[in-house]
């Protein structure tokens, strides 16, 4: 029952784009194809997970007073392996992806997590809870990149999809269309949360 | 190093290639504390602070990760005297000009997390900017961050009054207004010194 009401936290209700606002940084940037999106979507779902049982585990060893500093250099560790693995294994996606690799250490996902969720729950429910709110974060990213490479370039993963004849919007793949694209979208959350918050309502009456 | 390469790094800093508009560093803060022009330049001015000093310090740290060899540790060292610059920062500011340490609040120990700091401490390495490059990078980095987040401050303060659809109310309609200041900033690319 619990892990169904956090799975749609995670992805819905408390989506960490979408409705927490979090991580916008590497949401807006690195979205302008579904490779891209996939393999920092995943990268992030990774080190939320593992970072989030890390500090589950310490919830009770770390002082109040330093807590921030120890979460952060959990997280950076971990974000140093993966960045480690990436370079060895998929060379291709860590270029690509650049700057914004190492920057998951200040993402205001993890973070948050940590200081929202980890620190006050069991190291079973803050595993979960990485998983899924990395999966929401994943989906978004993924959603932005579809939108953006499909209208952007005519391409998806690479394939040509659109007709030759059709011109590609460039602007969406510049920085302009990062944020219009994740203005737009959080509009379209905005307008289904309070469409099923009436809708809610309309049923208890 | 010629003053004309010093001049094209910080044109490129705050026009071509701002933090916000161009390379999405520090949209946090951006979004976040940008209701209000106040708080909106005294945080773009204590991240500009925190930004060259961050450059400065990050500098001899890699020096050192390279001599030992543990230029892998970079993430981690950078990350670390950068949360002890911003708790210096901190103290130094409560102590002497306790007005803006309160104007600031709790915006002052985020600048940890700030993208931008971070990020132009690791862009430094990787365009191997030397001393004197990184100050200035740091500097003109954080002058870009103030430019937007006066700009967007000043914009927003009046978008309240505006009459948008419900659903793009707050949040949605600031990242497209945001979206229309990129696209401004745009007309600056091709900008050189030569």
């Amino acid at each position: 029952m619990n892990v169904k009401k956090q799975f749609k936290e995670g992805l819905i209700t408390q989506n960490p784009v979408l409705v927490q606002l979090l991580g916008m940084c590497s949401t807006m940037a690195i979205t302008t194809s579904i490779m891209n999106g996939l393999g920092m979507g995943v990268s992030v779902l990774i080190i939320l997970t593992l970072s989030n049982i890390f500090i589950a585990l310490l919830r009770k060893i770390i002082p109040d007073e330093v807590r921030i500093a120890c979460y952060i250099v959990v997280i950076a560790g971990f974000v140093t392996c993966v960045q480690l693995l990436l370079k060895a294994y998929l060379p291709a996606l860590d270029k690509s992806l650049g700057v914004f690799i190492p920057l998951i250490v200040v993402n205001c996902i993890i973070l948050g997590r940590a200081e929202a969720f980890a620190n006050k729950n069991t190291v079973g429910a803050s595993a979960l809870d990485g998983i899924f709110q990395g999966l929401g974060y994943t989906v978004v990213l993924v959603i932005m990149c579809f939108f953006r490479e499909l209208f952007g370039s005519g391409k998806l993963m690479g394939f040509q999809i659109m007709p030759t004849s059709y011109t590609p919007a460039l602007l969406l793949v510049l920085p302009v269309g990062g944020f219009l694209c994740l203005g737009a979208l959080i509009a379209v959350m905005q307008w289904a949360l309070a469409k099923s918050a009436k809708k809610k309502e309309g049923t208890k009456q | 190093m010629s003053v004309t390469t010093l001049l094209a790094i910080s044109l490129g800093a705050i026009l071509t290639n701002n933090f916000i508009f161009a390379q999405f560093l520090g949209c946090c803060p951006f979004l976040g504390v940008s209701k209000k022009i106040d708080t909106a330049v005294g945080m773009g001015l204590a991240v500009t602070f925190v930004m060259g000093l961050a450059s400065a310090f990050c500098y001899g740290i890699n020096i050192i990760l390279v001599k030992l060899g543990l230029e892998y540790m970079q993430t981690v060292a950078f990350i670390l005297v950068i949360a002890g610059l911003v708790q210096f920062v901190e103290m130094f500011l409560k102590k002497s000009i306790p007005s803006l340490y309160t104007a600031l609040g709790v915006y002052l120990p985020l600048i940890t997390t700030n993208c931008a700091v971070l990020g132009v401490a690791l862009l430094n390495v990787q365009n191997s900017y030397n001393f004197i490059e990184s100050v200035i990078y740091g500097i003109t980095g954080g002058l870009g961050f103030l430019l937007a987040i006066f700009l967007f401050a000043a914009v927003r303060e009046q978008l309240e009054f505006a009459d948008n659809p419900k659903a793009f109310d707050g949040f949605p309609i600031a990242l497209i207004t945001a979206g229309l200041m990129a696209l401004a900033f745009m007309g600056f690319s091709g900008l050189q010194v030569w």
